[in-house]
């Protein structure tokens, strides 16, 4: 174990010099004089106010729609970088399916030895309604969140998978509006590849796992818990940019063999059913019984091939973070090929010898609850005192299988802009993979900020901002 | 479109138009107050102006005292009372942030605004608020919204739900505050022709920006009958009960047509402008002014359920 701090690989600069990927923007940052500079932002948040990207918080007090903190200093990414996220992005996409595909037919890559079963089966987001059951085209995670951070000009590591459903994605179509329409010089400057693709996108791989039942044109609609739920804002939107209705519960019903939503000109039936709500609240029926989110009967027409559930019921098995070790054993088991992108080291509490090397090192490490999200529940080895690290282990001893930790990286740091000028703050990357009849992401992603400087915490949840992605052209 | 969504843009335009006609009455009481006191003070013009909106019993309940400053607060600010200004403004926003999608961006901008302009005079010392500032504030707010509507939607079902929510509204709204000047403000038979009875007649006209419109329609005095003209039978006078229920029955025969399917709601909202159409001033007077309105605000009602069951509810019978 060394004492020694691992050095924190600035975005923007190589040693003393700019990297070329940054060059332009170095100079744009260098010549925008500072009234400027708190002109545009505040013109960027009155746009973000005005349009309404806002997330909801409830039960907390102040304002119920806050703004996330945007910050207008882009982080670049090479073409050359891009093709490798994007090839390994997409082979991780292709595999997580295959294992759903598998884990609820066949169990194969469990009878080979290769994945403990009782990781599968004893999982909370296992299934049982799902088993022996083929969704359209096999696919179960129709749009696969990666989160990705990097340490090195080359080392760019998966910290966790997404395969329910992930948010974000209008905040990197946002981001990139607001800086065009704030900044037009710069884009004029830089060759940026476009992300405004990705709702046709989206759209299309949507319509390609429509049921077999369905003739025509497949009717898709967004499913949302309602106003109420944080990410409403991103659900609207993406309804909007792609055309489809955005449903709740109550506009859909079950007759015969279908599910309808009601409409003003009576029934009508639906295709496809893009979700935003969890499993639990699909069908009170199968699930939660007192819930009035979802659909009574859905699921008995899901399976019987009436309607297509996007993301499947039971795709959360493949993302939860016991299962995301093995993700580099699928990657080799279905495809038969060399993982592109490398999972961070990560040692299981559920395993005697793990556990035993986490507890003794807890002060080096950052501790995360299996199913655990949003950074809550976690443990930040050196940012944390004795006392919360104690009383950490001792969760940990009491329920060993709940936990898994991974060493402390040194996450890469991109210029943002602060009080000062600019500083580097810690960031990490999502791209969003779309899986349908064929695997696709637009060149991009959402790039989160821990805007506390040294905080290595992105979520928006606890006090993260956003930036524009960029990829540049080859 | 979802019956949901049509559900929004009917309600959220049918708060918009209650927001609109909160502020017109408090504006009669406030102006009201500033009349020769024949009656035993303004006392009793508040409560008029508060049973109209059926909310005297909760207002004496919560504030006790019928004086200007707490009716004020009660007609404008109060979120406890469902039809204050804030309390509709606040509902409407609320239905257009539901159905954001079916709103243009000048739409949303213009009901959003508002309601943030809205609560930064709820931050306002109120000792630097006038009520009729607070007024002429409301209906700018709601005929900039309106504005927007008409200049951006797209004329689709939407546009056509919306333009029903404001006219079934505004219908129930001008009944309302016609009654309320016969019934309720005047305190007894003995007033009617009075200079007392006058004024009041004027109030009313101008509390519906209607006396532009009356001059330009009838000439010489202002009397019980040509208001009564004005205000319930003539077409040409945007807020009368026949030229909202007209406007409705186009906005019905549209979606009628754009749906290839006419329905129940339809036939019930022309045999009420068929009605209109053929009803004089003195029918009306003879069956009595207040006996004619209930039962013009029971039809108009009787078509909202109607619009309902038809098109709101996603399941038509």
């Amino acid at each position: 174990m060394s004492a020694t701090k691992p050095a924190i690989f600035n975005e923007m600069l190589s040693g003393d010099d700019v990297r070329p990927a940054y060059q332009n923007l170095e100079k744009w940052y260098r010549s925008m004089p500072a009234e400027l500079r708190s002109l545009k932002q505040s013109e960027a948040e009155a746009l973000f106010r005005r349009v309404g990207i806002t997330f909801a918080v409830y039960g907390e007090g102040g304002d119920p729609e806050r703004l996330i903190p945007f910050d207008m200093f882009p982080r670049v990414l090479t073409a050359l970088e891009w093709r490798k996220l994007d090839h390994g992005v997409r082979q991780r996409a292709a595999a997580l399916n295959a294992f759903l595909a598998d884990v609820y037919d066949r169990r194969e890559i469990i009878r080979a030895g290769r994945i403990p079963e009782h990781l599968v089966t004893n999982n909370e987001a296992f299934e049982k309604a799902a088993i022996g059951f083929r969704p359209p085209r096999g696919v179960f995670s129709h749009i696969v969140g990666v989160d990705l951070v990097r340490t090195g000009p080359d080392q760019f590591y998966v910290l966790e998978d997404n395969c329910r459903t992930p948010s974000g994605v209008s905040y990197m179509l946002q981001n990139r509006e607001i800086m065009m329409r704030m900044f037009p010089q710069l884009f004029m400057e830089s060759r940026i590849r476009p992300v405004d693709g990705y709702a046709g996108l989206l759209k299309k791989t949507l319509a390609s796992v429509a049921p077999q039942k369905c003739q025509g044109e497949p009717n898709v609609v967004i499913l949302t818990p309602g106003q109420f739920n944080s990410a409403y804002y991103e659900h609207s939107f993406l309804a909007d940019l792609m055309g489809v209705e955005l449903v709740e519960g109550q506009d859909l019903f079950v007759e015969g063999d279908f599910v309808w939503m009601k409409t003003t000109e009576g029934p009508k039936k639906v295709d496809v059913i893009y979700r935003r709500i969890d499993d639990a609240f699909i069908d009170p029926l199968c699930f939660k019984p007192d819930s009035m989110l979802g659909v009574p009967g859905l699921m008995s027409v899901y399976r019987s091939g009436g309607v297509t559930i996007c993301s499947a019921p039971g795709a959360g098995v493949a993302d939860d973070k016991a299962i995301y070790t093995y993700v580099p054993e699928m990657i080799r088991f279905y495809l038969g090929e060399e993982p592109i992108l490398e999972n961070v080291p990560t040692w299981q509490c559920a395993k005697a010898d793990d556990c035993k090397y986490v507890l003794e090192n807890l002060s080096e490490l950052v501790v995360k609850e299996v199913h655990g999200s949003g950074g809550y529940g976690m443990l930040v080895g050196p940012k944390s005192d004795k006392s919360t690290i104690e009383s950490f282990a001792a969760k940990i001893r009491k329920n060993p299988e709940n936990y898994i930790a991974q060493p402390t990286l040194a996450l890469s740091a991109c210029p943002t802009f602060v009080e000062e000028g600019i500083a580097p703050r810690h960031v990490d990357l999502r791209p969003y993979c779309l899986v349908g009849e064929n695997i696709e992401l637009v060149p991009g992603g959402l790039t989160r900020v821990a805007l506390t400087e040294g905080s290595l915490v992105v979520n928006s949840s606890q006090g993260g901002g956003v930036k524009d992605t960029w990829v540049l052209a080859e | 479109m979802l019956s949901r969504t049509a559900d929004h843009l009917y309600w959220m335009a049918r708060y918009i138009e209650r927001a609109e006609t909160t502020a017109r009455l408090l504006e009669v009481g406030a102006r009201n107050a500033l009349l020769p006191n024949a009656t035993g003070g303004y006392r009793n013009d508040w409560e008029a102006v508060l049973l109209a909106k059926g909310a005297l019993e909760p207002f004496i309940e919560k504030y006790k005292d019928t004086n200007q400053r707490n009716i004020e607060t009660f007609l404008f600010f109060d979120a406890d009372n469902p039809s204050s200004v804030f309390s509709c403004l606040a509902a409407a926003r609320e239905n257009a942030r539901v159905v954001r999608t079916a709103l243009t961006a000048p739409a949303w901008d213009a009901i959003n605004s508002s309601f943030q302009e809205l609560r930064q005079l709820q931050r306002t010392e109120r000792s630097k608020l006038m009520v009729t500032d607070l007024c002429e504030w409301t209906l700018r707010a709601c005929q900039l919204i309106r504005g927007a509507f008409m200049s951006t939607q797209l004329r689709n079902d939407g546009y056509d739900f919306m333009g029903i929510g404001t006219t079934i509204e505004r219908a129930d709204n001008t009944a309302r505050l016609i009654d309320v000047k016969y019934y309720v403000l005047l305190p007894s038979v003995n007033y009617v022709g009075s200079g007392l009875d006058q004024s009041q007649w004027a109030l009313l006209l101008q509390s519906m920006t209607a006396q532009r419109a009356f001059n330009w329609s009838y000439q010489g005095e202002i009397t019980a009958a040509k208001i009564a003209h004005l205000l319930i039978l003539n077409r040409r006078f945007p807020r009368s009960l026949r030229a909202c229920v007209q406007w409705y029955c186009e906005h019905l025969d549209d979606l009628a047509e754009n749906y290839q399917n006419g329905t129940e709601a339809q036939e019930v909202a022309h045999k009420l402008l068929d009605d209109l159409r053929n009803a004089t001033v003195d029918d009306i007077f003879e069956e009595g002014l207040h006996e004619f309105l209930a039962r013009f605000m029971t039809r108009n009602a009787e078509v909202a359920t109607t619009v309902h069951n038809v098109y709101l509810s996603g399941m038509p019978a």
